[in-house]
C-alpha cells in the first residue's frame, strides 16, 4: 500500500482534472481543474456554494467524485485514504469539536491519531498553543468560534507533514491571531510543505500564496499566479492628450471610453487589457500627451470581478482567461 | 415620530400584549413555527396511539367475545408478571372490553404519549440551545420563557388531538363515551405531568440528551412504584399512590369511575411548571446549573484511539444508565418475594391460574415474573443502545466525523469504534438487567431460580440485541436520513413482548421481532439453535453496514 502512495519526484500535491461531484440535481463541481505544485502554497477563492469546501472533501476521500481525475500526493484520495492522511494535515471550515474534551486533548488525541509522538511534537505543540494564546484546559464546548479554530490550526501546525489543506482556517481569528497564522504560513512554506488555503481574505491570499484559483459555480475561472492573474485584467487609464483620442477607442483591448474638455485638450478615461498595454500606449503617444496615469487593478476588483455577476454578463477578457 | 420610533412603539405593544414583562412575547409565532417543523414527526406520533387504541379495542373484542372467555383472561391478569405489565386489576370479576382495555393498555399510551411529550418539550427548548439554534431566536423579540412555554403548549395540543381522535375510536368501539373520555383525558394528563417533568430536567442539565434520558428515568420510577404498589395489593396499595401514572389507573374507568384521581396529576403540572419557571429565571442562556469545569491541558495517555475516543463520549451517559435501570431491576428483583406470598392466595381465589401456574407449586410464577422483568431490561437495553450507535450520525451531522476520517483512520475503524462502544454498552446494561434482578431476588431471601439463570437468561438475547443494533447500524451506513426507523423497529419489539400473546397476533408478525426468537428464560428452558440463527443474522447486518458505510459520501447528503 505505501509504495503506491509515495509520491513520485517533483510530481504535484495535487492534481484535479475535470472533476465532477453531483449531489442530486445540484452540480457542487462541474469540470474543476486544479494543480497544486510541491512546496507551493495555493489560494483557492470562490463566492459561497463555488463548491470549495466540496472539492476539499473530495480530496480528502470523504466524498466519492462523479466522474474526473483526482489525485493527491501521488495517491488515489478514495482508495488510500488512510494512508494519504499521514501525509497532511487539515483544517475544516467549520471547526466541530468533542464538547467534553479540553481543548488540549483534542490536539493531543489530533496529533496521536496521525502518529505524531516524542518529544518534538510536544515541544513543537506548546509553543504553537503560546503562539496562538490559547488555553488548552477549557472544555471544547466553553470555547468561542476563534479559539475552537485555534485548537484545529494548532494540530494542524504541530504535524510534521507534506501538505496542509485549510478550508478558510482564518474565518474566526482576530486581527492579531491572524497575523500569526500568516507567518507560520510562511515557516510551512519554508520548510518545504505545500498549502492549499481557502479563504475570502484577500489580503491574506496577496500576503502568503503563490498561485490563485479562482472558482464559481464548480469550475475554475481563473488561475494562476497573482502577476499572472494581475496581467489578465485590466488597468484604468486617466490622460490628457491634445489630439483627438476618438481612434483609441476602436483599438483591440480598450473598454468604456468616455472624453471630457480639459482646457485647451481632452481628458480621455478608459479601462484596458493589460496585454494590450504597449499598442495602447503607442497609439496614445502620438496625440500629444501632457498627463497619463494606468492605475493597475487591486486584487479586491479582480476578485470582485470574478465573485459578482459581471462574469457572465461582460468583461470580454475576463471570460477569455478561464480555462 | 420618527420610524424607528413607530418601529419601537409598535413593537413595544406587542410584547405588552403577549405577557407580562414580555417574557412570553413570541410564544404564539413560536408554536405556530413547531407544529410546521414537527408536522410529519407528531402526526406518526399520534396515529401511531390512535392505531394500537383501534387495534387492541377491536382484537380485544374479537378475540375475547364471550364472557367465559374474558374471565379466563381475567385470571391471567391476577399473577404478578401480569400486574407488572398492566394495572391495578379493576374489574377482573367482571371483565368486560372497557375494564380490559382500561387495565391493560392505559400503561402502555401513558409511556408512548410522555415519550413523544418529553421527547418534543426537549427538542424544542434545551437541544435548540445546545445547538446554538436557539440563540438566533431568542435575539428576536422572543421572550425569556416563550419557547418553553410553547414547547409546553405544543405538547398540550398534540395530546388533546389524541385524546379527542383515541375518544372517537374508543367509542367506534362499542364502548361507553362518557368513560372513553375519561380514559384518553386521564392518558394526555400523564403525558403532560412527564412533560413538565422534562421542562424542569432541561433546567437542570445543559445537555438535552441528558434532560430526556432525566426525564423519562422518573416514568420508569413512577412506573416501578406503581407496579410495586399494585403487585403488594390488589387494585393498588398506599405506595401505589405516590405515583402519577397510578393516578391515572385509579380513576377505575369503565367499572366505578371516580375522576378526582386526575386532580393530582393537573396539580403537579402546575407545580412542576412553576418550578421550572424559577429555575429558568436564575440561569444564563445555554447554562446547567453547574458551570463547566476546567479540564486537562493534555490527554492520558490512554486517550489514542477512536475506541478512546467513542468510549469517553459515552462512558457518562452508560455510567448513568447503568446505575439508574441497575436500581430499577434490583427493586423489580426484590419484589419476586412477594411474588411467592402471591401465589397461596392466587390458587385459592383463581383456580384457573393455580391450574396453568400451580403444578410445580407456583414456580412457573416466579419464573413468569422473572422473565417479564428481564424482558423490560432487553427493551430498556435496545433503548439505549439503538440511541448509542445513532450518535454516529449526530458525529457526522455536526462535523466531528469529518474531523476523525481526514486523519489516518479507515471508515471501518471510526464505524467500528462507535459501535463497539455503543454495542457493548447495551451488553452491559442487559447483564445488568439480569444481575441487578438477581442482586434483588438474594436481598429478599428468594434463592430459587439460582442466580446465574438470572443472568443466562439475560445473555440469552445478546444475540437479538445485536440484531437490532445491527440494523440500527446498517440504516446509519446505507441510509442515514432514514436511521430513525431503527426505532419503529423497537416499537415493533416492544409491541410483540407485551401484547404479541394478548392480541393473538400470527407467529408471522411476532417472528419479525428478534426478541421474540428468544427462549424466555427461566420460564422456558434455554435452546442454542435460535441464539446461534440471531448471531448470524446480526454478524450479517454488521458486515453490511461496514460494507455501505465504506461506499459512501460523509458527510451524507
Ligand atoms: N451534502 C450536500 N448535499 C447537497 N448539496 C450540497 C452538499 N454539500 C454541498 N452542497 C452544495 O454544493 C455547492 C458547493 O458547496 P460548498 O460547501 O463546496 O461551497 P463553498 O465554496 O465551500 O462555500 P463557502 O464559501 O460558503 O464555504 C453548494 O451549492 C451547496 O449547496
Ligand atoms: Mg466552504
Amino acid at each position: 500500500m505505501t509504495t503506491s502512495t509515495e509520491r513520485a519526484p517533483g510530481g504535484p500535491a495535487i492534481e484535479i482534472h475535470d472533476l465532477r461531484k453531483t449531489f442530486g440535481t445540484t452540480h457542487a463541481l462541474d469540470g474543476l481543474d486544479l494543480t497544486v505544485r510541491p512546496g507551493e502554497v495555493a489560494g483557492f477563492l470562490g463566492p459561497n456554494g463555488a463548491g470549495k469546501s466540496t472539492a476539499i472533501r473530495v480530496l480528502l476521500g470523504l466524498l466519492r467524485p462523479t466522474s474526473g481525475h483526482v489525485r493527491l500526493l501521488g495517491g488515489d484520495p478514495w482508495a488510500d485514504a488512510v494512508a494519504l492522511h499521514r501525509r497532511l494535515a487539515y483544517v475544516p471550515g467549520d471547526v466541530s469539536l468533542w464538547p467534553n474534551l479540553t481543548g488540549g486533548e483534542a490536539i493531543d488525541l489530533l496529533g496521536r491519531l496521525r502518529g505524531d509522538q516524542g518529544r518534538a511534537a510536544a515541544r513543537r505543540r506548546q509553543e504553537l498553543l503560546e503562539r496562538f494564546e490559547l488555553d488548552p484546559t477549557k472544555k471544547a464546548r466553553t470555547y468561542s468560534k476563534g479559539n475552537r479554530q485555534k485548537v484545529a490550526l494548532v494540530a494542524a501546525f504541530a504535524a510534521d507533514v507534506e501538505l496542509l489543506v485549510l478550508d478558510e482556517p482564518t474565518s474566526g481569528l482576530d486581527p492579531l491571531m491572524e497575523a500569526v497564522f500568516t507567518e507560520l504560513l510562511r515557516e510551512a512554506k519554508a520548510q518545504g510543505r505545500s498549502v492549499l488555503l481557502s479563504s475570502h481574505i484577500m489580503s491574506e491570499v496577496e500576503k502568503v500564496c503563490d498561485t490563485v484559483t479562482i472558482i464559481r459555480r464548480g469550475r475554475a475561472v481563473e488561475s494562476g499566479t497573482l502577476q499572472e492573474l494581475r496581467h489578465l485584467t485590466r488597468s484604468a487609464v486617466t490622460a490628457v492628450v491634445g489630439g483627438d483620442p476618438a481612434p483609441l477607442a476602436a483599438l483591440p483591448g480598450v473598454h468604456d471610453l468616455a472624453t471630457t474638455a480639459d482646457g485647451d485638450g481632452t481628458r480621455v478615461t478608459f479601462d484596458v487589457e493589460n496585454d494590450q498595454m504597449g499598442d495602447v500606449l503607442a497609439a496614445v503617444a502620438p496625440l500629444g500627451v501632457r498627463s497619463f496615469t494606468a492605475t493597475p487593478p487591486s486584487l479586491e476588483e479582480l476578485f470582485l470581478r470574478h465573485y459578482g455577476d459581471e462574469l457572465a454578463a461582460g468583461g470580454g477578457s475576463a471570460t477569455g482567461a478561464a480555462r | 415620530m420618527s420610524a424607528p420610533a413607530v418601529a419601537r412603539a409598535r413593537g413595544g405593544s406587542r410584547l405588552r400584549g403577549a405577557g407580562p414583562g414580555g417574557t412570553l412575547a413570541g410564544t404564539g409565532l413560536l408554536l405556530r413555527f413547531m407544529l410546521r417543523r414537527d408536522r410529519v414527526r407528531l402526526a406518526v406520533w399520534s396515529a401511531s396511539v390512535v392505531a394500537l387504541w383501534l387495534y387492541v379495542v377491536t382484537a380485544f373484542g374479537a378475540l375475547y367475545s364471550t364472557a367465559e372467555e374474558r374471565q379466563a383472561r381475567a385470571a391471567l391478569m391476577t399473577t404478578p408478571a401480569s400486574v407488572m405489565m398492566t394495572g391495578p386489576g379493576y374489574g377482573l370479576e367482571d371483565y368486560t372490553l372497557g375494564a380490559m382495555v382500561a387495565n391493560e393498555l392505559l400503561l402502555w399510551v401513558a409511556l408512548a404519549l410522555a415519550i413523544m411529550s418529553v421527547l418534543e418539550i426537549v427538542r424544542h427548548t434545551r437541544a435548540e440551545e445546545e445547538s446554538g439554534r436557539a440563540e438566533l431566536v431568542r435575539a428576536g423579540a422572543v421572550g425569556r420563557h416563550a419557547p418553553a412555554v410553547a414547547a409546553m403548549l405544543l405538547v398540550l395540543v398534540v395530546n388533546v388531538v389524541v385524546a379527542v381522535l383515541s375518544g372517537a375510536v374508543l367509542v367506534a368501539g362499542g364502548l361507553d363515551a362518557g368513560d372513553s373520555a375519561v380514559l384518553v383525558v386521564a392518558a394526555a394528563l400523564t403525558a403532560l405531568v412527564f412533560a413538565a417533568v422534562a421542562v424542569v430536567t432541561c433546567q437542570l442539565t445543559a445537555h438535552g440528551r441528558g434532560a430526556a434520558g432525566l426525564a423519562l428515568a422518573v416514568f420508569g420510577a413512577a412506573a416501578l412504584v406503581r407496579a410495586a404498589g399494585d403487585i403488594q395489593e390488589r387494585h393498588g396499595s398506599a405506595l401505589s399512590w405516590f405515583s402519577p401514572i397510578a393516578w391515572a389507573q385509579q380513576t377505575r374507568v369503565f367499572v366505578d369511575t371516580r375522576l378526582w384521581p386526575l386532580v393530582p396529576s393537573a396539580v403537579l403540572v402546575v407545580l412542576l411548571l412553576v418550578l421550572g419557571a424559577v429555575l429558568a429565571s436564575r440561569r444564563d442562556h445555554g447554562a446547567g446549573m453547574l458551570p463547566d469545569r476546567r479540564g486537562r491541558a493534555d490527554a492520558r495517555p490512554s486517550l489514542r484511539s477512536p475506541v478512546a475516543l467513542a468510549w469517553r463520549q459515552q462512558r457518562t451517559a452508560l455510567a448513568w444508565w447503568t446505575l439508574g435501570a441497575g436500581l430499577m431491576w434490583l427493586a423489580s428483583g426484590t419484589y419476586v418475594d412477594g411474588v411467592g406470598d402471591m401465589i397461596g392466595d392466587l390458587a385459592e381465589t383463581n383456580p384457573a391460574v393455580a391450574q396453568i401456574f400451580g403444578a410445580d407449586g407456583g414456580q412457573g410464577l416466579v419464573d413468569a415474573f422473572v422473565a417479564v422483568i428481564l424482558l423490560y431490561a432487553v427493551l430498556a437495553a435496545l433503548g439505549y443502545g439503538i440511541a448509542a450507535v445513532l450518535r454516529a450520525g449526530a458525529e457526522e451531522a455536526e462535523g466531528r466525523a469529518e474531523v476523525a476520517l481526514a486523519l489516518p483512520v479507515s471508515r471501518g475503524r471510526w464505524l467500528g469504534a462507535q459501535l463497539v462502544v455503543a454495542e457493548a454498552g447495551a451488553a452491559v446494561l442487559v447483564l445488568a438487567g439480569g444481575a441487578g434482578t438477581a442482586l434483588g431476588a438474594l436481598s429478599v431471601g428468594v434463592d430459587d431460580p439460582a442466580a446465574w439463570t438470572y443472568l443466562l437468561a439475560a445473555a440469552s438475547y445478546l444475540p437479538a440485541v445485536a440484531v437490532v443494533l445491527g440494523l440500527a447500524a446498517a440504516l446509519y451506513a446505507w441510509w442515514p436520513r432514514l436511521a430513525g426507523l431503527a426505532w419503529a423497529v423497537l416499537a415493533l419489539v416492544f409491541v410483540v413482548g407485551m401484547f404479541g400473546d394478548a392480541l393473538d397476533l400470527p407467529d408471522a408478525v411476532q417472528g419479525l421481532s428478534p426478541l421474540w426468537w428468544v427462549p424466555r428464560v427461566p420460564a422456558e428452558d434455554p435452546r442454542l439453535l435460535p441464539v446461534v440463527v440471531l448471531a448470524g443474522v446480526a454478524v450479517t447486518l454488521h458486515v453490511l453496514a461496514f460494507a455501505g458505510f465504506r461506499r459512501r459520501d460523509v458527510p451524507a447528503r
